[in-house]
């Protein structure tokens, strides 16, 4: 039992005798032992992070194909799921309460799926980010890996998600006459902030629910205040006409609707610039980055703590 | 209190794994005995106070006070009747769980034996290899590497083309060997195995036990949760013994089974 290894006598000057009872500390600092689950840095936490990329992309796609995997239909349901929630948002808003005012038909119905598919993007993210630690404690519990790779990992699939959703997006746009153009290009630039921007909030909601898993329980009528009041079923500034130019602006600066209205100007010929807020880009970037370095190390903060029972 | 681990001052080997009064706390919400209804949940939380009982939330303290220091080279067992605290030190060993108080020191990261969290039963089985690979942070070269390795280990494809199926369709025992398989290809620092692992038929036993023993080799210290005082007295040279979360005893195998044995009144 007592066989004694090369490295073992190396150090042996640093070891304490016995009566002088060294502390446990002083013994882990002799022999260069760290505290375990200590939070790392900031700056060697996204590098461990990034080492986890393969992990948090695969561990997305996994989450994403599993949904669908008992259904017969398979994953045709990533693309039949959006259009059928399309579909119901045009019956109600379109057919039954006419929510277009002031809008052709032409250009609302491709307003108003673009509006329910963005939306639902940041929706889901809050929605599995409130979950990501709470409810996969089993895996924080087994596995060491930083743990932002859950709530991104979960935004990541809800992009995906979207993605597919995006194919119903362009054939119902070119179904209403809005043909592929250029400005389709600028989709992209839309979708890399709004991720940015979900990712942040889901990271925020992810240790808040943590601490307090009741947040999932509060957390859909937050999300349905914020979603009727963010113009996903009518045009703010057709709704608002005639009040005031600040009400409006209030309106219009809110994140989700930024998101919805860029990609609406990008994909839908008949929704021009008038209907967006000015410095519009501006905005987008900023809730992009602010809400995703704040949500980043707001979440890395508590890092030593997730997985406490 | 047990005593310091004796060997402290030969000075021949070197720690590994210190843990310095070590306490674990569980929270449990809405698990206070006594009235559990939506009006008692109400009340608690009107009723004003900042501690946990004041909210509701119960304490259960899983580990209370444990030091002990492991070296190199140890093969360390745990024992201890259910509910005594193992599986819990393990964890916080590995910084797993938070320690409430105490703190435990490592040399390089000890990881727990097992992936079963982060597989997905809806996945096939040649997914569920790649995604467990993952999360235990290999490499995908170092995934691909292994692919091979891992299915012919786990014999799943011994009776067809099963690694291709959805994991949901695997039987209990195939699953269990799939599951033993991914988690040990990876080698480690500082293992650490909680209990039964070695599942499935008789032949599948003992080539688990034998990787068991090979990774043991591997690894510069081994942790060891189990039942079994058999396997203990085969793998351990060390054990500690836990009762209701404290350290009742540390020291060679054998001293300790005895008392073990004579305390369980086997």
């Amino acid at each position: 039992m007592s066989h004694t290894t090369q490295d073992g006598g190396v150090a042996v000057s640093a070891i304490p005798s016995p009566d002088e009872g060294p502390t446990a500390a002083q013994l882990a600092a002799a022999y260069g032992l760290a505290v375990s689950g200590a939070r790392p840095s900031l700056a060697e936490y996204v590098r461990q992070l990034w080492g986890r990329r393969h992990f948090i992309l695969a561990f997305s796609q996994a989450k994403l194909t599993a949904q669908y995997s008992q259904a017969k239909l398979g994953q045709l349901w990533q693309v039949a799921t959006p259009l059928l929630n399309a579909g119901v948002y045009y019956f109600i808003f379109g057919v039954i309460l006419h929510a277009s005012r002031g809008l052709s038909q032409d250009v609302y119905i491709p307003f108003l799926v673009t509006g329910v598919f963005v939306f639902t993007f940041t929706q889901s993210s809050i929605m599995s980010g409130v979950r990501a630690i709470s409810g996969n404690l089993g895996l924080v519990r087994a596995l060491h890996f930083p743990r932002a790779s859950l709530p991104i990992s979960f935004s990541l699939q809800q992009l995906q998600q979207l993605l597919f959703s995006m194919i119903v997006m362009f054939v119902v746009a070119i179904g209403f006459g809005s043909g592929p153009s250029l400005s389709w290009l600028l989709i992209v630039p839309v979708l890399v902030l709004q991720f940015l921007f979900n990712t942040g909030l889901a990271l925020i909601v992810a240790r808040l629910g943590a601490k307090t898993p009741d947040l999932a329980q509060l957390m859909p009528f937050v999300l349905r205040t914020w979603m009727y009041t963010s113009g996903v079923m009518f045009s703010i500034s057709k709704m608002m006409e005639g009040r005031s130019e600040l009400a409006v602006r209030l309106l219009q600066v809110n994140p989700a609707a930024v998101y919805m209205d860029l990609m609406r100007y990008a994909l839908i010929d008949g929704y021009g610039a008038s209907n967006l807020p000015p410095h519009v880009w501006a905005i987008a970037l900023f809730w992009a980055v602010v809400v995703f370095a704040g949500g980043f190390v707001f979440f890395w903060k508590a890092e030593e703590r997730y997985g406490r029972g | 209190m047990a005593e310091q681990p004796h060997d402290l001052a030969t000075g021949a080997r070197r720690p590994t794994v210190i843990a310095d009064d070590l306490h674990i706390v569980y929270r449990v919400n809405g698990a206070r005995s006594g009235r559990d209804g939506a009006t008692a949940a109400l009340s608690r939380i009107v009723r004003r106070g900042s501690g946990d009982e004041a909210r509701g939330v119960r304490r259960v303290q899983a580990v209370r006070g444990v030091s002990f220091v492991a070296h190199r080279g140890e093969a360390i067992g745990l024992i201890g009747s259910n509910g005594s605290g193992k599986s819990t030190l393990l964890r916080a060993v590995a910084g797993l769980l938070p320690a409430e108080r105490g703190k435990v020191y490592t040399d390089g990261q000890p990881s727990l034996l097992g992936v079963n969290a982060a597989l997905m039963n809806d996945l096939t089985g040649e997914r569920n290899v790649i995604l467990g690979g993952l999360a235990m942070g290999m490499s995908r070269e170092q995934i691909k590497e292994r692919y091979q390795e891992i299915v012919d280990f786990s014999g799943i494809n011994e009776k067809g083309d099963f690694i291709t199926l959805p994991m949901r369709t695997y039987s209990s025992g195939m699953a269990a060997r799939l599951r033993f398989s991914i988690a040990a290809a990876k080698d480690h620092d500082v293992l650490m195995i909680d209990e039964a692992l070695a599942t499935g038929d008789r032949g599948f036993q003992k080539r688990s036990e034998d990787r068991i023993r090979e990774l043991r080799k591997q690894a510069g210290t081994v942790f060891l949760v189990s039942h079994n005082n058999k396997s203990i007295r085969d793998t351990c040279d060390r054990v500690l013994w836990l009762e209701r979360g404290e350290l009742r005893m540390d020291g060679p195998t054998d001293e300790v089974l005895r008392e073990y044995e004579k305390f369980t009144g086997k």
